[in-house]
């Protein structure tokens, strides 16, 4: 690949490396104030704000993933929940495993809900993950083979736009059916917790969770570049032409499938990524996680922050993000799902560019204005000559 | 002796016509829901030949257009192009990369695209992700937009947005990426659809420009535009040829007149 560094250089403009430095400055800033900065202070950031950041983070992942394929190339998955929770399970079943004999029935082997339904052994699915490397090669394998394998078909038989939407819709629910079942051998409908340590370091620990923000962080930006790589060659270009206009595409003589094929798979083991940072900070993940309602709001985040855009995906899911947990925690909490229904509607009528997508389309009009008023500066003293 | 004689000199000529073909045509029938699209149509045109297609609405002009680029596949017939490929078994993409462009009805461009982007994405190039991917701009490439847009008089508008072009200029930013392409064969949807009369005129120009150097077959609907480009002209009707021949024989062929002006 020697051609990557020009891939990333040309992926840089200002937005972009304004977004990259502010994130790698939370990165290192969020821990250092909770870590470094006393309790007493009153710029002490508590452990709770930063497993809540670093979920913000993950979220922010996710919604890059799909603002990739949504975005630029048109394909709405409202199924990106099942690569989040597959990433997810591939990391929860790495800590199920590192738990060994300080479960409840002490089994070295097995966990505990595997002994709890008097399983004798070990299911095949389950063999490797005590090693952290196999676990993170399934987070991206896992979530990226069905992807390829259901896009391969989608893609090849043209299934597109709300079809496409409402296959993936059943596909996260068809997960969370078959993860609810006890006899699949991945904990049922209490799915995986419990959690005590990753890599050697407790996951409960302050510094351990101040490091997973910082990497959640990280992930964030290599994900941001990565698709900002994408998005600025001339497959991006490609995929916006998929978007516009696909059969003009196709009659140029673009195989449009490879393309999408390409961008989806990518785009779900980028999920998968964002779903195992998530689980060792949340401390759980269970079927729930499939369930079809997180798939749309995570399209939600991505239209309210700008699709199209990168950082207004982020954007977008963080501050949806903040609005939940916010809202959620007081009175108003029984209407959260109206709320959220109702910022749908409201961004879909006031703002359809989305946050970052009204602010570029914004300064891009006073850029045509001042240019036209610099135009007819030069225009006007023609005639007087 | 004789008969046979008479058989093997008339096979000896269909495969001498066939020979000479860039896109051949035989007895090719498309139905939908029992609706015969085409009828047994056969058509040839030859390498360098410009060709202009008329006919009454419904007489299969576009469906034919949709066979040859594989959009649709023949219940029946044959269509080959430059004598050995059999477009019948290829899709959209195979027959593009063979060199046949086509240009829509409704203007089709890259809205969210430069006017330039536009043209570069359509130019001769490797068309794999791969390749996309780790693609650079050259000088070469550039200067050939460039060349391009010059020819379909776009150069003033390079850097704006396709989707901010007028209708017209929309549909030469169409044959300008048509032109990128450097296809053998052009297929030309109804190409004056919606213009004004400057534009036509111009239209037809920059037809017998592309004509230089590419085969060209126009659907239109427009006469005085047919008349313009003074070339072959073939009538379908009800998915069949109905006449073929210069303008004016083919506009005084009772049978055209029959359908054109519904007796």
């Amino acid at each position: 690949m020697g051609a990557a560094p020009h891939l990333l250089i040309r992926s840089l403009d200002r937005g972009a490396v304004l977004f990259v430095a502010a994130m790698a400055a939370i990165a290192v800033l969020v821990p250092v104030f909770n870590l470094a900065i006393p309790a007493s202070s009153a710029f002490h950031l508590s452990t709770y704000l930063v497993a809540l950041f670093g979920k913000y983070a993950c979220y922010a992942l996710l919604a890059l993933s799909i603002d990739l394929i949504w975005g630029y190339c048109g394909i709405l998955s409202l199924g990106h929940g099942a690569f989040f929770a597959l990433g997810g399970y591939a990391m929860g079943m790495y800590l199920m495993r590192q738990i060994g004999t300080r479960g409840v029935y002490a089994n070295p082997i097995l966990p505990d809900f595997m002994v709890f339904l008097n399983w004798k052994e070990l299911p095949i699915a389950w063999y490797g993950f005590q090693y952290f490397p196999y676990a993170a090669l399934m987070v991206v394998l896992v979530p990226g083979a069905l992807a390829f394998v259901f896009g391969w078909f989608a893609f090849r038989s043209r299934v597109t736009g709300v079809y496409l939407a409402i296959i993936t819709q059943a596909l996260t629910y068809a997960l969370m059916l078959g993860f609810f079942r006890n006899n699949l051998g991945f904990g049922g409908n209490n799915g995986l917790t419990d959690f005590k340590d990753i890599l050697g370091f407790n996951v409960q620990a302050e510094t351990t969770r101040a490091a997973l923000f910082s990497i959640s962080c990280l992930a964030l930006i290599i994900g941001f570049l990565v698709c900002r790589s994408i998005v600025t060659s001339k497959l991006g270009k490609v995929l916006i032409a998929i978007r516009d206009a696909e059969a003009r595409t196709r009659f140029l003589g673009y195989r449009v499938e490879s393309y999408e094929l390409f961008v989806f798979t990518l785009s779900a083991c980028m999920a998968g990524i964002a779903g195992a940072l998530y689980v060792p900070q949340v401390g759980i993940i269970n079927p729930s996680e499939f369930a079809p309602g997180n798939s749309i709001e995570a399209v939600i985040w991505v239209a309210v922050g700008g699709r199209g855009t990168l950082v207004g995906a982020a954007v977008g899911a963080v501050l949806v993000n903040y609005a939940k947990t916010y809202f959620t925690s007081g009175i108003l909490a029984p209407y959260w799902l109206y709320m959220l229904g109702g910022l749908f509607i409201a961004v879909t009528l006031l703002l359809p560019r989305g946050i970052i997508g009204s602010l570029h389309h914004w300064s891009a009009l006073r850029r045509d204005r001042a240019s036209a008023v610099a135009e007819e500066g030069v225009t006007e003293p023609l005639p007087a000559e | 002796m004789k008969i046979q004689e008479r058989l093997e000199r008339k096979e000896r000529e269909a495969m001498a016509a066939f020979e000479r073909t860039l896109l051949f045509i035989e007895g090719v029938t498309v139905s939908f829901d029992g609706f015969r699209a085409l009828n047994n149509l056969s058509l040839s045109v030859e390498p360098g030949e410009m060709r202009a297609i008329i006919g009454p609405n419904g007489a299969g002009k576009t469906t034919m257009m949709d066979v040859v680029t594989g959009k649709t596949r023949p219940d029946k017939g044959v269509v080959i192009f430059d004598k050995m490929h059999d477009l019948a078994r290829l899709d959209e993409t195979e027959i593009a990369r063979l060199g046949i462009g086509r240009k829509f009805q409704k203007p089709t461009v890259f809205d969210s695209h430069t006017v330039f982007d536009n043209i570069e994405l359509a130019l001769k190039a490797d068309r794999r992700a791969r390749a996309t991917l780790l693609w650079r701009a050259t000088e070469g490439e550039d200067c050939r937009v460039d060349e391009i847009l010059k020819i379909v008089r776009l150069s003033t508008v390079r850097d704006r947005l396709a989707g901010s072009l007028s209708h017209g200029q929309k549909q030469w930013l169409e044959i300008g990426m048509l032109l990128a392409q450097d296809p053998k064969l052009l297929l030309v949807d109804e190409p004056a659809a919606g213009m004004t009369d400057a534009e036509t005129r111009q239209t037809a120009e920059l037809l017998k420009e592309i004509n230089r150097e590419h085969t060209v077959i126009v659907v239109e609907h427009d006469m005085a535009f047919v008349r313009d480009l003074g070339v072959k002209v073939t009538c379908l009707h009800e998915g069949s040829v109905l006449a073929e021949g210069s303008i004016d024989e083919v506009s005084t062929n009772e049978r055209v007149v029959e359908v054109y002006l519904g007796r």
